[in-house]
C-alpha cells in the first residue's frame, strides 16, 4: 500500500510540474512504469507489433508496415526479437504446410509470406536430436531384451553427435545453397533469391516428418523401416524442390538439374545417416546384424524379395 | 505521506484535510523558508536492517536462506497459482537439486568403457544450458519475465525429478525385473507430468496469450529429456 502511494505521488508530482509549464497539455497515466519497476521490461520494437497487427488481414498492410518500422541493429535484443515474432497458430500452420507439398505451392509464399522466424527450425532441430537419442536408445533397450548377452548403456554420446550433425545440416546446406543463389543471380530477372533466413526456415520446416519417423523406425519390420524413409525423404524432398523450382526454372537446365539433384541427394544422405545411427542400414544395429529382430519375425522378412 | 506534504508549508493548518486538496494554491514565495524532514519510515527501518544481518551470527544467516529455499520447494510440490517463486528469486535451490540429481546419476564406472552414462559434467551442462535456453526463448518471444527468475523457476520445478531419481535408485536396490521397471516408468511419468504442470503455472502467465504454446514445448522438452536421464539410468 505504502509503495503504490509512493509511486501515484511522484507521477503526480511530475505531472504537476509538466503542468505549471505547459497547462494544455494532455496527461495520460503510462501503466508500462509501474511494470518496469518490478520487471526487466522487453521493449518490443512499436506497439504495432503484435497488438493491433494481428487483427488485420495478413496482406500488403502488413508488408507496408514492417517496412516502415526502422531496422534495428543487430547488436539489440530487438534484432533477435522480430525472428521470434510468431504465433502458435502460425507455427502450427507452416509446419502442416511443410508436410504436404503441392506442386505449385510454394511454401516460402505460401506459408512465410515475408516472415520467416527462427523458432520453428531451431526448435523442430533440438526435437529430432533428442528424439534420435531416445530412439535409440530404445532400440538397444529391445535388443537387449531380446538377447541378455548384450550390455547395456545409455548411449549418451549420441545425443552431442545427432545435435552437431543436425544443426550442421540445419544451418550449413542453407548458407551454400543462398550463397550459390545469390551467386546466379544474375541469370535471374523473373524472381529474386530467398533471403537467407528464409531458406533457413524452409530447411528447418522440412526436417519436421523426420520425427515421427525416427519414432516409428522403432517397429523392427524391416521393409516397413525402409518404406517410411522413403515416405518421409519422398515429402520432404519434394517439399524442398517445389520451393526452389521457381528460383532456377530461369536458370540453364544443367545448373538447375544439378542443384536440385544436389539438394535431393543431401536430404537422403540425412536420412540414411539418421537410419544408420539407428537400427542400421540392413536392419541390425552396430552391435549385431539382426538381433532386432524378433525370432517369429526373422522367417517372415526372408521371405519378402529384395530386403 | 501526509506529513511529507505539510512540512513545507507552514500556513497551512494542522487540522486533517484530505490529501492533495489544497496543493493547486500553494505557493511559496522565495524569501520563505521551506525547512522540515521528510522521513519515510521504511527507509530508516531497512537501514537498520541491513547493517544488523552483518552482526548476526552464521548460523542465523544460513537459517533464513534454507528457510526461504524451503519455503520454495513448499510452493513446487503443492503448485498455486503465487507470485512467491518469481519476486524473491534465488538460484540456491536449483544448484542444490541441480548438483543432488547430477551425483545421482553417476555411474560407478570400473571397466570405463566408450558410451556410458551421463558423466556429472553432461548433466550440469544440460539442465543450466537447458534452461538457459528456455529463458532466452521464452524472452524472445515477448514475454515479461525476467531473466534470473526465469531461472529460478525451471530450476525449482526439478524438484519432483530428483525426488523421481531417489525412489528409482531405492527401487533398483532390489534387482532389475520388469515389475521394477514398471514402478520406475509409473513413478518417472508422474513426476515429469508434475514438473510441467508447476512449471507451467508459474510460466505461463507471461507470455502473450496466444504463444503460450510456444513457450510451454521446450519446457516440456527439457524435462522430458531429464525424465529420460532418469529412466535409462542402470547402476
Amino acid at each position: 500500500m505504502a509503495a503504490a502511494e509512493e509511486l501515484a505521488f511522484h507521477e503526480f508530482e511530475e505531472a504537476t510540474n509538466l503542468l505549471t509549464e505547459t497547462p494544455d497539455a494532455v496527461t495520460t497515466i503510462r501503466s508500462d512504469q509501474l511494470a518496469s519497476r518490478e520487471h526487466v521490461s522487453v521493449v518490443v520494437g512499436s506497439s504495432v507489433s503484435y497488438g493491433a497487427e494481428e487483427l488485420q488481414e495478413e496482406g500488403d498492410k502488413t508488408a507496408l508496415l514492417q517496412e516502415e518500422k526502422p531496422q534495428p541493429g543487430f547488436w539489440t535484443f530487438d534484432y533477435y526479437q522480430s525472428f521470434f515474432d510468431v504465433d502458435t497458430a502460425q507455427v502450427l500452420d507452416r509446419i502442416k504446410g511443410s508436410l504436404l507439398p503441392r506442386p505449385g505451392h510454394n511454401f516460402v509464399q505460401h506459408h512465410l509470406r515475408n516472415r520467416p522466424d527462427l523458432y520453428g527450425p531451431f526448435w523442430i532441430c533440438a526435437t529430432l536430436a533428442f528424439v534420435l537419442a531416445v530412439t535409440g536408445n530404445l532400440t538397444l533397450v529391445l535388443a537387449q531384451r531380446q538377447d541378455p548377452s548384450i550390455h547395456y548403456s545409455p548411449q549418451f554420446h549420441k545425443v552431442t553427435v545427432a545435435g552437431i550433425t543436425i544443426y550442421c545440416y540445419a544451418w550449413l546446406v542453407p548458407l551454400a545453397l543462398w550463397g550459390f543463389l545469390r551467386w546466379r543471380q544474375g541469370m535471374r530477372e523473373h524472381m529474386g533469391p530467398y533471403s537467407f533466413l528464409q531458406t533457413v526456415c524452409v530447411y528447418g520446416y522440412s526436417l519436421f516428418i523426420f520425427i515421427p519417423t525416427v519414432v516409428l523406425w522403432l517397429i523392427p519390420v524391416q521393409w516397413l523401416q525402409w518404406l517410411f524413409g522413403a515416405l518421409a525423404l519422398t515429402l520432404s524432398a519434394a517439399g524442398l524442390v517445389f520451393t526452389l523450382w521457381p528460383v532456377v526454372q530461369e536458370d540453364t537446365r544443367p545448373v538447375a538439374t544439378a542443384l536440385l539433384s544436389t539438394v535431393v541427394l543431401l536430404h537422403a544422405l540425412l536420412a540414411l545417416g539418421c537410419k544408420e545411427s539407428l537400427v542400421g542400414m540392413w536392419g541390425g544395429t552396430i552391435l549385431s546384424p539382426d538381433v532386432l529382430l524378433p525370432a517369429h519375425v526373422m522367417p517372415m522378412v526372408t521371405m519378402w524379395p529384395g530386403s | 505521506m501526509a506529513e511529507a506534504e505539510e512540512s513545507p508549508g507552514d500556513r497551512e493548518t494542522a487540522s486533517p484535510r484530505p490529501l492533495f486538496a489544497g496543493l493547486s494554491d500553494i505557493s511559496i514565495s522565495e524569501d520563505t523558508p521551506v525547512e522540515g524532514e521528510i522521513t519515510i519510515p521504511m527507509r530508516s527501518r531497512a537501514r537498520e536492517f541491513d547493517s544488523s544481518t552483518l552482526n548476526e551470527s552464521v548460523r542465523n544467516t544460513i537459517m533464513r536462506d534454507l528457510k526461504a529455499v524451503g519455503k520454495k520447494f513448499m510452493h513446487v510440490l503443492y503448485p498455486r497459482k503465487s507470485n512467491a517463486l518469481l519476486r524473491d528469486w534465488d538460484l540456491w535451490g536449483p544448484l542444490i537439486l541441480c548438483v543432488s540429481l547430477a551425483l545421482m546419476l553417476q555411474k560407478s564406472s570400473v571397466d570405463g568403457e566408450p558410451g556410458g552414462g551421463p558423466q556429472f559434467a553432461e548433466v550440469f551442462v544440460i539442465i543450466w544450458f537447458g534452461a538457459v535456453t528456455i529463458t532466452i526463448n521464452s524472452k524472445l518471444l515477448g514475454g515479461n519475465i525476467s531473466f534470473f527468475q526465469s531461472l529460478c523457476v525451471l530450476g525449482y520445478c526439478i524438484l519432483p525429478l530428483t525426488a523421481a531419481m531417489l525412489i528409482c535408485r531405492l527401487v533398483l536396490l532390489a534387482g532389475p525385473g520388469p515389475i521394477n521397471f514398471m514402478i520406475r516408468l509409473f513413478v518417472v511419468v508422474v513426476m515429469f507430468a508434475w514438473s510441467v504442470i508447476a512449471s507451467t503455472a508459474f510460466l505461463a502467465d507471461s507470455q502473450p496469450p496466444n504463444r503460450k504454446a510456444l513457450a510451454v514445448y521446450p519446457v516440456f522438452l527439457f524435462y522430458f529429456v531429464i525424465s529420460w536421464l532418469i529412466l535409462t539410468f542402470t547402476p
